[in-house]
């Protein structure tokens, strides 16, 4: 058994930022766990622009967003393990992992901050019947094979799923040299950015075709074609409504999936909603010292955010070590009224920062409406929205003074409102 | 000339070629896929039935016992997971109550040992998340699940490393009869042998029917499945049925050997051989009925659903032996469920009758022991540790969902009767069928598969050679 | 005198500002919808001269990695996207390959190169 200060498991944006942080925040004992063979995580196929606005204000791509990064934990020495497989958490922080150089490394740390990310929605979860040919793969998977390793899964596509992913690989596809027929999307919205519509759909011609899913999938061997059909207002395929369209690929671009396995063996407590940990203001999930941050938390659509909320995981992490992170009662936040979820749940003024950034999504699509917070019965923010929609990540800021004026506040509720 | 060939490299055609493997005895197995295991025998319930619902007397009473009988320690020597989980009947309503006393009449007069009937009380006790309509159940502490792809695989690679022969990829044409031989008519060639024996599954008519008057029909009957994240395996212990009607044993609930939870299947008469296709229909039936079964299915946990062929006979019971009107021809036809339990008994039963034929002479050095490939996941970490040091490609994980390594791919690859496809290291090792189906870890098992076998990635296939994974290079069709 | 009004969706930043410009001959007469400068300067130019940054890969030699991915250096006119691409086909770069490597000095006439955006070192 050997001991860090902090482990991070996960070397992609999150587990980066959240290793600068840590160092700067003054805790040099950290090492981080990759899985692959290099460090970035998901951004190494990324290869589009559209990446660091935020943080570095220019259009970064996926790798070059990953490289400035890599570089800074490398010129810091952050000590890391590329192609280690972290196989088990225990909830008193003992990070078991494997790899070839090293066998089974056992690692007792102080604190722990998970990064994993996130996975991709298969065509099981989804049941869509038919057969089982070659032919159907995730758009991430296609994106690997695409950017990464140079070949291309098919050349007549279908995409089901409007997703960023799905949106990005169908014109990634066309400038490759296929024919990406369409794009289905079951709900009346997208569930990617307004840009990624614009620029990877509407530039190159492809039907986004809203309210349509693929029913069945043709094909013994090798996918021969799908039949698409809209659906009602259930989300239910309307017979009379089928289309066969031929193709050789079906592309799912149907959802991500905090990848909590490792949490839950370390009996994390889980949100039901987002998949991901229940966490506080300081990030620390259900079990002390252990702290989660980026898509293994919940889903972004942003990677700066995902570097955001890690360097705060990173710094608490530090506090915790140091033993300054204090217990006590906490604030719970309530989302309702179109309000999914929200990022943290809860939060405990002595920890506060001077703003505690609440991350959420709202359930549908609202147009010029409001959000709103109360403390307990108080509406205290009432934010004009020209529109609100699931496909991109709400914020609102809480200044730490609210509860300095507030001893007593028991509950934050944010919610949509029509006026 | 060859003295047995064996038509179908399922689990039939592999456990009769595991028998007569024994024998010095020029032997081949020939199957049109490209893989052993490939039809029905890859899509099925995984179940060892006790052996209390086949009609008494009859073909299916008698080899399922044998199988069930045999089937632990079998899966000892071939190193098959398998697991004596038990199983459960349930009457779900005062009137069907009387329905568990006949099955369990029937069971006790096929000889099934231990057969009890639960209060519903005591049923519930024993699985909690037993749904409230349960009135009692008829236990049998006999029934049992098994890996089905590693039995068959198993079997066939004793029967390998014992010599025989398996030419894959050879679909039979035609079959003959001769004075003394027959000759079978191949894709590949013509093939001549003294034995034949048909293992053809859904296709097992067709070789029977041309070669003799005792016509044969099989119906190819769909069953539809449900498969579901390891999370949720354990939603019960037991395999859970529901009283059997004409069309089958009902739609199960069980968890799987690695530890998913199975939910099917359906059964429907097809006309198609090949219609291996889910339906909308279908897998809202499984789920539906499945309810009556257990409290609540966890949907949003399904990870892939499949369907799958059972060979039904007119009759309704198994053919097996040599055939009335042509010598030296035998069938094992119509193997339906519980067909899967029965396989190694049936190799044992035409084993038997085959050598004795033939009177062949048992080899002195005859391979019995199997070592499967290393289960990885399963290891204990002191274990994991231990083979990572002895072998470093142990600590390089390929399928993270599963915990499947390097060298485990490379073993399913090199090992006899070796992987060539994603599905062939899937049946092997499990690499892409765990929560993920394979997002994250195919493209590397074609990067591997394509160097060990010395291919091009563009030449890797899923299943057979029109299933190949990546078309052509980026910017080839620009 | 002609008139014409183009709705657009601002691709800046993940809002999607929906923009709206009216043109009298030729010639941009207002804007509106923008909420930020580079809402105003992407309506500007995505209706006189609508530019894209283009993004693929190239394949690498003896390099540790088999691909190298690369970019246009600013945007490119959106008619020499495909262009660009054709460039690309058939191109093979030798490692090692640093980020910001230049790729093609200066692709289909536009002024703007191609660098790579990862770096790949010689294997």
């Amino acid at each position: 058994m050997i001991n860090h200060d902090i482990v991070i498991i996960g070397g992609g944006p999150a587990g980066l930022a959240a290793a600068i942080s840590c160092y700067e925040n003054g805790n040099q004992d950290i090492i981080i766990l990759e899985r692959d063979n290099s460090l970035g995580g998901i951004l190494n196929q990324c290869i589009h622009n559209g990446f660091g606005l935020h943080t570095f204000k220019e259009e970064l791509t996926g790798p070059e967003y990953a490289a400035r990064y890599v570089a800074k934990v490398q010129s810091l020495g952050i000590d890391y393990r590329l192609n280690t497989m972290v196989i088990d958490i225990s909830k008193d922080k003992v990070v078991s992992s494997i790899n070839e150089t090293d066998g089974l490394m056992q690692i007792q740390a102080k604190a722990i901050i998970l990064t994993m990310g996130c996975r991709e929605r298969s065509r099981g979860a989804l049941n869509i019947p038919g057969y089982r040919p070659a032919g159907i793969f995730s758009a991430g998977t296609a994106q690997r094979y695409v950017n990464i390793e140079g070949y291309m899964p098919g050349r007549q596509i279908v995409i089901l799923g409007s997703g960023d992913i799905g949106l990005i690989m169908a014109r990634r596809l066309t400038l490759e040299g296929a024919l990406v027929k369409m794009v289905c999307e079951i709900m009346p919205y997208s569930g990617g950015l307004k840009r990624n519509i614009v620029q990877c759909l509407d530039d190159y011609n492809i039907p986004l075709r809203l309210n349509h899913t693929v029913t069945k999938i043709f094909g013994k061997e090798r996918v021969t074609g799908v039949m698409v059909s809209e659906v009602d207002a259930f989300r239910q395929p309307i017979p009379s409504t089928e289309e066969y369209v031929e193709c050789d690929t079906l592309l799912l671009s149907v959802g991500l999936i905090p990848e909590n396995e490792l949490s839950r063996k370390a009996e994390v407590a889980i949100n039901q909603k987002t998949q991901g940990p229940e966490v506080d203001e300081s990030l620390s999930t259900s079990i002390p010292g252990i702290f989660a941050a980026g898509n293994v938390l919940h889903v972004h659509d942003l990677v700066d955010y995902v570097s955001m909320e890690a360097a705060l995981a990173g710094k608490n992490a530090v506090k915790y070590v140091q033993g300054l992170l204090k217990t006590g009662l906490s604030i719970v936040i309530e989302s309702k009224n179109g309000v999914r979820y929200t990022v943290p749940g809860t939060i405990n003024p002595d920890n506060a920062e001077d703003i505690t950034v609440v991350r959420f999504r709202t359930s549908d699509v609202y147009r010029d409406a409001y959000l709103s917070v109360y403390l307990d019965d108080e509406r205290v923010m009432h934010l004009k929205k020209r529109i609100l929609t699931p496909g991109e990540m709400e914020q609102i800021v809480i200044p730490k003074k609210w509860f300095a004026e507030r001893p007593n506040l028991k509950k934050i509720t944010i919610m949509v409102e029509k006026e | 000339m060859y003295d047995i060939i064996i038509i179908g490299a399922g689990v039939v055609g592999s456990s009769i070629a595991r028998v007569l493997s024994k024998y010095k005895l020029k032997i081949a197995v020939l199957d049109k896929e490209v893989d052993i295991c490939e039809q029905t025998s890859k899509a099925n319930s995984g179940i060892v039935h006790s052996g209390y619902d086949a009609h008494v007397g009859s073909m299916k009473a008698k080899m399922n016992l044998r199988g069930s009988k045999m089937m632990e320690k079998l899966c000892q020597e071939l190193d098959v997971p398998y697991r004596r989980n038990g199983s459960m009947v349930l009457a779900l309503s005062l009137e069907d109550l009387p329905k568990l006393a006949i099955l369990k009449t029937q069971g006790d007069t096929n000889g099934v040992e231990g057969l009890r009937i639960l209060t519903r009380d005591e049923a519930i006790k024993m699985e909690p998340n037993l749904s409230n309509e349960v009135a009692g159940a008829l236990f049998a502490p006999t029934g049992g699940i098994v890996d089905p792809f590693k039995l068959t695989i198993a079997s066939a690679e004793i029967a390998f490393q014992n010599g025989v022969e398996f030419k894959l990829k050879t679909k039979v044409i035609d079959v003959e009869k001769h004075d003394d031989h027959f000759v079978v008519f191949t894709d590949k060639g013509e093939l001549i042998t003294k034995v034949l024996v048909n293992a053809a599954g859904v296709y097992a008519d067709d070789f029977n029917n041309q070669l003799s008057a005792h016509k044969l029909k099989i119906t190819p009957r769909k069953g539809e499945y449900c498969l579901f994240d390891k999370q949720v395996g354990n939603l019960v212990d037991k395999t859970i049925f529901q009283l059997p009607t004409n069309l089958g044993k009902g739609v199960l609930v069980t968890p799987t050997p690695d530890g998913n939870l199975l939910v099917g299947p359906t059964a429907n008469d097809i006309i198609d051989k090949d219609d291996i296709s889910t339906t909308a229909e279908g897998l809202k039936s499984v789920v539906d009925r499945a309810k009556k079964s257990v409290k609540q299915i966890p949907m949003g946990f399904v990870i892939t659903a499949f369907a799958g062929l059972r060979a039904t006979e007119q009759n309704g019971d198994f053919v097996i032996g040599e055939a009335a009107d042509v010598p030296n021809f035998y069938n094992a036809a119509g193997i339906e469920s519980p067909g899967l339990t029965s396989a190694p008994a049936i190799g044992e039963y035409l084993g038997e009758m085959i050598s004795q034929k033939l009177h062949a002479v048992a080899k002195s050095d005859y391979v019995k022991i199997r070592k499967d490939t290393v289960r990885f996941e399963s290891l204990s970490l002191a274990e994991k540790a231990a083979i990572i040091k002895e072998n470093p490609e142990y600590g390089k994980i390929i399928c993270r969902c599963e915990l499947v390594t390097l060298a485990q791919i490379k073993d399913a690859i090199h090992r006899p009767l070796g992987a060539t496809t994603l599905d062939g290291i899937k049946r092997r090792t499990r690499a892409g069928a765990g929560r993920c189906q394979a997002g994250f870890c195919s493209p590397r098992v074609i990067e591997i598969l394509a160097k060990e076998l010395h291919l091009d990635p563009r030449e890797i296939a899923k299943n057979d050679n029109n299933s190949v994974m990546l078309i052509e290079f980026d910017k080839d069709s620009l | 005198m002609v008139k014409e009004t183009k709705n657009i969706i601002c691709i800046g930043c993940p809002m999607g500002c929906p923009l709206t410009v009216e043109i009298e001959d030729g010639k941009i007469k207002s804007i509106t919808g923008y909420t930020c400068k580079r809402g105003e300067e992407y309506a500007k130019k995505e209706v006189t001269n609508p530019r894209r940054t283009v993004t693929s890969i190239v394949p690498v030699v003896a390099g540790e990695l088999d691909m190298v991915s690369v970019k246009t250096k600013t945007d490119i006119p959106k008619n020499k996207i495909k262009d660009c691409m054709l460039a690309l086909k058939n191109l093979k770069v030798d490692a090692p390959i640093d980020i910001g490597d230049v790729i093609i000095e200066n692709v289909c006439e536009t002024g703007v190169p191609i660098i790579a955006t990862k770096a790949v070192k010689r294997r």
